[in-house]
């Protein structure tokens, strides 16, 4: 029987994409927005958008962020996506210092770019990714594909071995970490058309 | 590093592409579900459908439509025209698209522009902008245009490209009149300088004829992206040409 994927639901984003991305590669992918729906699941997948503190906030006022946090601890397979992988870190630094989820040691901080290089904040659009582990989602992709971001934040791990790939943009940063059965990506794979459905396909079936 | 963005712009009237390309394969030139496929198929970076009808029900419409193309294609969607409240911005973010373009509304009521990114953050939203060159006492300015391009504002780009990013514009795409719809080629002083002026990515958009023009803009234009609209819908050009023609000269564009 295949693992039963769940897409965790805290407000206001749209997750159509990322379950139609699922049901695309043939996988069963359930919305839940209920705490008790959580331990159900084999695998759980945590999005995300707007800012560090109003997410990390709005998990916790919904009670998500336990179940969330024993899912993690059992072992059992996690991805987060975007501002689901930054709030897995102990420190976000947007409006402010926030405290995050706290799984992974390391915080959250602001591109500071080059700006006479012409780099810009967002950073937005498609990038590549540099393997620096073989993580379980990146199987059968080419060399340095090219991921979607839309992103003016990047994670700095404590413990540069859980780092999956990097991105450059002026300098290198982190734009996916592997730690254990904890898997989580800067960019969207949900909007990175082929590579992306790849990467989604490979958590569903790892 | 990043690549430089291709973003073909569809014109949608209550539900239906004006000016959608005429592909060989009977694919429906009005249907805004097959048109978006065959630009993910081509190698499209992104996709702005920009809503003409800018009625209620032309809003109501357009959710729908996101709805039904988010199901289909797996790349970033923006929609423009016609947002005048944070509840249309809502309706579209939650139907299913990355990020939303204000334009006329956004001059009329700047506050717009915070209130969008407060509540879904500045990588949501974008400032879409109409500028013109109008000459005044024989001095040429810069001028922001609104209601699809008919009034002038009296606003000069530069302060207004400045005050939108501090409210929290994330994006901003620059579309100038004059060169909209000529095919002569993007405004590239223009572009330039907005570009130069402001930290978030700069999209051009208006005067797209060739895939020359787009190196240029994304080069001596300092765009991040380039947005066109007739040099793909009547077929000249695919995108994928014109990635090829960008990655010979030397622009780093995604190709895989």
């Amino acid at each position: 029987m295949p693992s039963s994927i769940a897409i965790i639901d805290y407000g206001m984003a749209n997750l159509r994409s990322v379950q139609k991305a699922f049901e695309h590669e043939g996988f069963a992918a359930q919305i839940i927005s209920r705490p008790e729906q959580v331990e159900s699941f084999d695998k759980i997948v945590l999005p995300g958008v707007g800012a560090f503190k109003d997410a990390v906030a709005t998990l916790r006022s919904t009670c998500l962020d336990q179940p969330i946090l024993q899912h993690v601890r059992q072992g059992k397979p996690f991805l987060g996506i975007c501002l689901g992988l930054q709030m897995l870190f102990d420190k976000g630094f947007e409006d402010g210092e926030h405290d995050g989820l706290g799984v992974l040691a390391g915080r959250c901080i602001r591109f500071d770019v080059d700006r006479t290089m012409g780099l810009k904040v967002p950073h937005m659009g498609w990038n590549q990714l540099d393997k620096k582990a073989d993580s379980p989602l990146f199987g059968g992709l080419a060399d340095r594909p090219n991921v979607y971001f839309v992103h003016s934040y990047h994670v700095v791990p404590d413990d540069p071995s859980i780092i999956a790939t990097t991105t450059d943009y002026g300098r290198s940063f982190v734009s996916s970490i592997w730690r254990d059965n904890v898997v989580a990506t800067q960019f969207h794979p949900e909007k990175s058309q082929s590579v992306g459905l790849k990467i989604l396909q490979n958590f569903a079936r790892w | 590093m990043l690549t430089k963005r291709i973003i073909p712009c569809l014109d949608v009237d209550r539900g239906r592409v004006v000016k959608g390309v005429k592909f060989f394969d009977h694919v429906d030139a009005g249907d805004p579900v097959a048109q978006a496929q065959r630009y993910q198929e081509q190698g499209a970076d992104e996709l702005v459908f920009y809503d003409i009808s800018a009625s209620h029900e032309g809003r109501r419409i357009m959710a729908d439509l996101v709805r039904q193309v988010v199901e289909q294609i797996f790349m970033p969607l923006t929609v423009g025209g016609g947002i005048r409240t944070l509840e249309d911005a809502t309706r579209l973010i939650q139907a299913g698209v990355e990020k939303v373009s204000l334009n006329s509304a956004a001059v009329q009521r700047p506050d717009l522009i915070a209130e969008v990114a407060g509540k879904f953050g500045t990588c949501a939203t974008v400032l879409g902008l109409d500028a013109n060159r109008v000459m005044i006492d024989g001095k040429e300015h810069w001028r922001v245009f609104i209601n699809g391009g008919r009034v002038d504002t009296g606003i000069e780009v530069m302060k207004w490209v400045e005050q939108a990013q501090s409210l929290g514009a994330g994006e901003i795409v620059l579309n100038v009149m004059n060169a909209d719809g000529t095919t002569s080629g993007y405004d590239l002083p223009m572009t330039a300088a907005v570009s130069s002026a402001v930290d978030v990515p700069v999209v051009a958009s208006g005067g797209a004829g060739s895939p020359q023009h787009m190196l240029d803009v994304l080069t001596d234009g300092k765009a991040d992206a380039a947005l066109a609209a007739s040099i793909f819908h009547f077929g000249h050009y695919t995108v994928g040409q014109v990635k090829d023609f960008l990655a010979n000269h030397g622009v780093m564009v995604r190709r895989d």
